[in-house]
């Protein structure tokens, strides 16, 4: 008897022990989280120098710029879209197609319009432009929810991406569009690689404040009734399509800015870089940083950039193999992540 | 073809002949009802009657294929959204309300078509003064509230549209019996205090018969009677219509 109530006594200890540790981590996951990944950003810039801080900086203010809009769907209005990178292509190429310089078009055999378009006179074009071809997908798609819509944004995707790979009189197929503009005020070309990472930073920051504008917003408190309850906040009088294609457009707006600063940045596209495995991507990044919460997409956006660009310093993978390696570090990361925190990073809800 | 001063004079609302299908199923099979305008009326009858579908149709919510809803004599719009203008606010089945907003902003919800901010801070206030158990918790997310406390949160989201008809569906579902106690007692509240009109839809007959100034019997689509909750209690109506009697409601008029 005594021996059991030893025994007792020594699991509660352990089990209150355990209790302690689990704890201290779960209460503060998110602090964790945070810290991180930014311990991580810091030591990594620091370790890889300037140049490279800056190129990672740049491919996170874009990719963190798609995460915080497709956010506004996902997560804050509870569309699960996967059509995003079909905005984003479409600013992409507009930006492409507007900018690119004529004079190496015209030596290619199969030659595409050339407009020779300034940058900032392309980039409202292609903002502009992934709005509205936001508005027809939108009002097509506005009957759907839940997995059907995932389906036809998925339909989207694939539609956006043979778009891109057919339609050769103005994108040129698989060959892709060279020779894409840099930035330029007056005489000062912002082809600099810090400047461009400014202006990008300088990009996300409004992207970052209208979506705080947005959900914080009486619109945004719609937007959430909307994912909770579609039917219910109906009962009121709130007409539901109008919300979710207002969103919708919203976002898409903001991934076609994105996608002109690709075009802009890399001065080469070609459909590839628009498939649907970077929407997945996204999602997963979304995911992983935490549904509606802009941080959260933040966060994402950096641990994803970073876990990318990381793996290419690892050993024991051959350079050839580090594509596909990152594919299924992130498979197996998001499968861990569903199974021990579903809300992700610093999220609150669930998918 | 009714004159406007019906507007006055008339029913507040006057159902004619509304049918509903849902597909092949027959919901409603020309159903007509009177609501005068101050009144509680009960909508009863078993699972399946078309209680519900009643409501919705009034809302713009069920697919009617046939007859007229009439609001102070004119014809309503089939657009929900209309219809909230037009002053009427639907408090749907099972509560319905957003868990991640917190009670104040569930409150929100309920006033769409308000831009003016110091009426609905009013409103606000009223709601919370009839719903005292509200307010300490006003900032609090509406998951952390007890069945019935949403359910009182439901009701005041109804009311924040300040309507002239409440439509209540079976607003005492799921609920403990001294927590249904609290919501009729509060529905008759709202009728004696705001003079607003309302229409429940209940399974719980005792309690809903004591609060009507009226009630209908549904069965299977159609009305199966008509008349005050003294008829209702001393007719066979319900036992008739619950056990699925042929002709219900016969041998009480014999």
């Amino acid at each position: 008897m005594a021996t059991s109530a030893q025994t007792d006594g020594d699991t509660a200890a352990d089990a209150q022990a355990v209790g302690l540790v689990t704890r201290l981590i779960r209460g503060n996951i998110e602090l964790w989280a945070n810290l991180l990944v930014i311990t991580w950003a810091i030591v990594f810039f620091v370790w890889q120098g300037t140049g490279f801080a800056i190129t990672v900086g740049t491919v996170f203010a874009i990719w963190a710029i798609l995460a915080v809009s497709l956010n506004l769907v996902v997560g804050f209005t509870g569309l699960l879209s996967v059509g995003h990178v079909g905005f984003f292509g479409i600013g992409a190429y507009t930006m492409a197609v507007l900018t690119s310089d004529a004079s190496y078009e015209a030596a290619r055999t199969d030659a595409i319009p050339t407009y020779g378009w300034p940058f900032f006179a392309a980039l409202p074009v292609s903002v502009v432009l992934a709005g509205l071809v936001a508005i027809v997908v939108g009002v097509a798609f506005n009957r759907f929810r839940d997995d059907i819509f995932v389906l036809v944004s998925f339909g989207f995707a694939i539609i956006a991406f043979n778009t891109f790979l057919n339609l050769r009189e103005i994108t040129r197929g698989a060959f892709g569009i060279h020779e894409i503009e840099r930035p330029a005020i007056g005489g000062w070309v912002i082809d600099g690689e810090l400047e461009f990472l400014l202006f990008s930073l300088g990009a996300l920051a409004l992207v970052v404040l209208v979506s705080w504008l947005v959900v914080t917003s009486s619109f945004g408190r719609v937007l959430t009734a909307i994912r909770e309850d579609e039917e219910a906040i109906a009962v009121f009088g709130y007409q539901v399509t109008h919300y979710k294609l207002a969103i919708w457009v919203i976002s898409a707006m903001m991934a076609g800015l994105a996608g002109g600063l690709l075009a802009s940045w890399t001065s080469f596209i070609d459909p590839n870089s628009f498939i649907l495995l970077e929407s997945m991507l996204l999602v997963s990044i979304v995911i992983l940083g935490g549904l509606a919460t802009i941080w959260g997409s933040l966060l994402g956006a950096m641990a994803f950039v970073l876990m990318e660009e990381g793996m290419r310093f690892l050993p024991f993978i051959p350079p050839e193999y580090v594509g596909q390696a990152r594919q299924i570090v992130l498979g197996v990361l998001l499968v861990l992540l569903m199974l021990f925190r579903p809300q992700g990073l610093v999220g609150r809800y669930r998918l | 073809m009714e004159p406007s001063e019906q507007s006055t004079n008339g029913p507040l609302l006057r159902l004619t002949g509304i049918a509903v299908h849902y597909g092949a199923v027959v919901a409603l099979n020309g159903v007509s009802l009177d609501v005068q305008r101050g009144e509680v009326v009960a909508l009863m009858g078993p699972n399946g009657a078309g209680k519900s579908t009643v409501l919705k149709a009034i809302m713009g919510l069920a697919p009617v294929v046939a007859g007229e809803v009439h609001w102070q004599g004119d014809r309503l719009s089939a657009a929900t959204h209309e219809i909230v203008q037009e002053g009427i606010s639907f408090v749907p089945q099972g509560r319905r309300v957003f868990t991640h907003l917190s009670i104040a902003e569930n409150l929100e919800m309920g006033c769409l078509y308000l831009d003016d901010e110091a009426e609905q801070a009013r409103r606000l206030e009223a709601v919370m003064e009839l719903f005292p158990v509200l307010y300490p918790k006003r900032r609090d997310p509406a998951s952390a509230m007890s069945g019935g406390q949403q359910q009182m949160l439901a009701l005041g989201r109804g009311l924040m549209a300040d309507p002239d008809l409440l439509l209540l569906d079976e607003p005492t579902l799921g609920l403990a019996p001294i927590i249904v106690t609290e919501v009729f007692e509060k529905v008759a509240e709202i009728s004696e205090r705001l003079r607003t009109t309302i229409m429940v839809v209940e399974h719980n007959i005792k309690g809903v018969l004591d609060i009507a100034d009226r009630a209908y019997v549904l069965d299977k689509g159609n009305i199966a009677h008509e008349g005050t909750p003294q008829s209702v209690r001393d007719s066979t109506i319900l036992t008739d219509v619950f056990l699925g009697r042929a002709n219900p409601g016969q041998a009480s008029e014999d």
